[in-house]
């Protein structure tokens, strides 16, 4: 079983900490001693963590404990706002993606991400998921409509609007959005997909309904899921990540974090006593 | 404690009764201005007003060159000054949302905004008419064109910055150059508001005689050349509403009537579409 504990009092953990039988997994993501700033303020300290390949990691933390920044960065989404700023080294596939000069646009068709709020573009069903392939592909229609049917199944929507696709995205319920979005995402066959709180907008079955397909994905896809949701956390991840404060308080496989984990704040979190 | 509660109630029904007397003191003047005009002018609607020119005093005639003159002079004023106000929009909401440059530019823009318009009549005088040595239809155009440009600007950057940005963040994340960020999701998602802006600058424009004085002056006979004066309805309307012919006077009711019915029409259609933009 791989293990990794930051406390403030230990020196700078290393995230090389894989174990022997998880020696064999791959790392897709790889963030090293990463350092966020929204301007003088310093959002992310010291921050090493790992996306194994096709696993499920859960980020878990009160608010404001950087979670979600942490997700912003894995895409460099963050550079649409001046003032932040990210040191240290995320690696994907070996290649440090903070290095200046990287072509976003491609970086993000790597790394997808789905957002807590439903985000649907304001176009029809079928658009809001062709607009991402044709992106970067064209493909003839035969094979677009193949796309947008085969990614609206993978998201379990294709029954709900199949007969309505030419209808307005935000005509649909929260739920039906969300699942449209992670459609979308879908739909231009990223590497990793990164989740923001997906299901805090929404009611429990649709929340289920997502959990699901959380777990199909990760077939295909490596997939980072920030959530506040411990219950959420405990049911569809590999691997769980507690932050406090900025800080990465203590990192393992979800079954060891929820059973036996090493760091008190982690104990005091999991079991509600503060957070 | 009652008596403190009583004077309350009383100050709460003066403020209210000071409000309905201000409302009603408001209302009133547009309503008597709106039934003085419909009384003095739609005597005078047929249609001759919309197929004869201009008549000399004393005879009768119609308004078709001025209403020529206006349809031309708003559609190339809003022509040469909706790309710019879009464009500048577009800079100011989505490009420059941080940088100061934005800023100088909306400051500047609220300024040129509530400028009074006989200034850029005078402005554009000085620069076209005066060199060219004629007054022309061109001139009347970009005179109106330069009032269009902040109105739009100002819609423009309001209703993209009304644009979630999670929205933005969304088709970022998606691997969308910014310029597609814009084109396909946030002009969509701002259309029905950007549309209503532009509808607004042409009912602005639409009754503006001063810029039109310095310009476009006017023309008594049917011209559809840019290069010449040219009639415009509000400067005829000034016109014959100042001269002692009867017949002039009439017409210049008439025209007021036509020029505040399309106004009142182009708002109508603005409100339309941005209510519909709440319900879609």
């Amino acid at each position: 079983m791989s293990m990794a504990s930051v406390h403030s009092s230990t020196p700078i953990p290393s995230v090389t900490h894989a174990a022997a039988d998880e020696g064999a997994l791959e790392k897709k993501v790889a963030v090293r001693k990463l350092n966020f700033f929204y301007g003088g303020n310093r959002a992310l300290k010291d921050i090493n963590v790992s996306l194994y390949t096709k696993r499920v990691t859960a980020f878990i933390g009160p608010s404001g404990c950087g979670k979600s920044t942490l997700l912003r960065i894995l895409n460099r989404v963050y550079d649409l706002y001046p003032n932040q700023r990210a040191e240290g080294e995320v690696l994907l596939d070996g290649k440090n993606i903070l290095e200046p000069g990287q072509d976003l646009n491609l970086l993000r068709a790597r790394v997808g991400m789905v957002f807590q709020k439903p985000t649907p573009f304001p176009m029809s069903i079928y658009e809001n998921i062709a607009f991402g392939v044709r992106l970067y592909e064209r493909p003839p229609k035969a094979e677009l409509d193949g796309r947008v049917e085969q990614a609206l199944r993978r998201a379990a929507l294709w029954d709900e609007v199949k007969d309505k696709l030419a209808a307005n995205g935000l005509s649909l319920s929260g739920g039906q959005q969300q699942r449209l979005c992670i459609a979308r995402t879908v739909a231009v066959k990223p590497e990793v997909i990164l989740l923001d709180e997906p299901c805090s907008a929404l009611d429990p079955i649709s929340t289920a309904k997502i959990e699901e397909l959380i777990d199909e994905l990760k077939d295909d896809y490596t997939i980072a899921i920030v959530t506040h949701n411990m219950q959420q956390a405990a049911r569809c991840s590999d691997y769980t990540a507690f932050m406090y404060l900025g800080e990465l308080v203590e990192f393992d496989t979800t079954s060891k974090m929820f059973t036996t984990p090493t760091d008190r704040r982690t104990q005091d979190y999991i079991t509600g006593r503060f957070g | 404690m009652m008596s403190l509660y009583r004077r309350r109630r009383l100050g709460n029904q003066i403020v209210l009764g000071l409000s309905l007397t201000a409302t009603a003191i408001g209302l009133g003047w547009l309503a008597v201005i709106l039934g003085t005009l419909v009384y003095r002018g739609a005597s005078g609607l047929s249609l001759a007003v919309f197929t004869q020119m201009t008549p000399p005093p004393g005879s009768d005639g119609g308004l078709l060159n001025p209403i020529v003159g206006s349809l031309i002079m708003t559609a190339l004023a809003v022509a040469i000054g909706t790309p710019i106000g879009i464009l500048a929009g577009t800079y100011m909401a989505e490009y420059g949302r941080f940088s100061r440059l934005a800023q100088i530019v909306r400051f500047i823009n609220d300024i040129l905004l509530s400028a009074p318009s006989i200034v850029v009549g005078l402005f554009v005088y000085e620069i076209m008419v005066a060199p060219m040595g004629h007054f022309s239809g061109f001139a009347g155009a970009v005179a109106l064109a330069i009032l269009v440009v902040p109105v739009v600007v100002r819609t423009t950057e309001d209703m993209l910055a009304l644009v979630p940005k999670e929205l933005r963040e969304a088709a970022t994340a998606l691997g969308m150059p910014l310029a597609y960020v814009i084109g396909k999701v946030s002009y969509r998602a701002a259309r029905a508001g950007i549309i209503t802006g532009i509808l607004l600058a042409v009912a602005r424009i639409s009754g503006e005689t001063a810029p039109l004085l310095f310009t476009a002056l006017n023309q008594q006979f049917y011209s559809a050349n840019l290069n010449g004066p040219m009639a415009s309805l509000p400067v005829v309307i000034f016109q014959f509403a100042l001269s002692p012919y009867q017949e002039w006077q009439q017409l210049a009711w008439t025209g007021a009537l036509i020029v505040t019915m399309a106004v009142l029409a182009l708002s109508i259609t603005a409100r339309a579409l941005a209510s519909s933009r709440k319900t879609s």
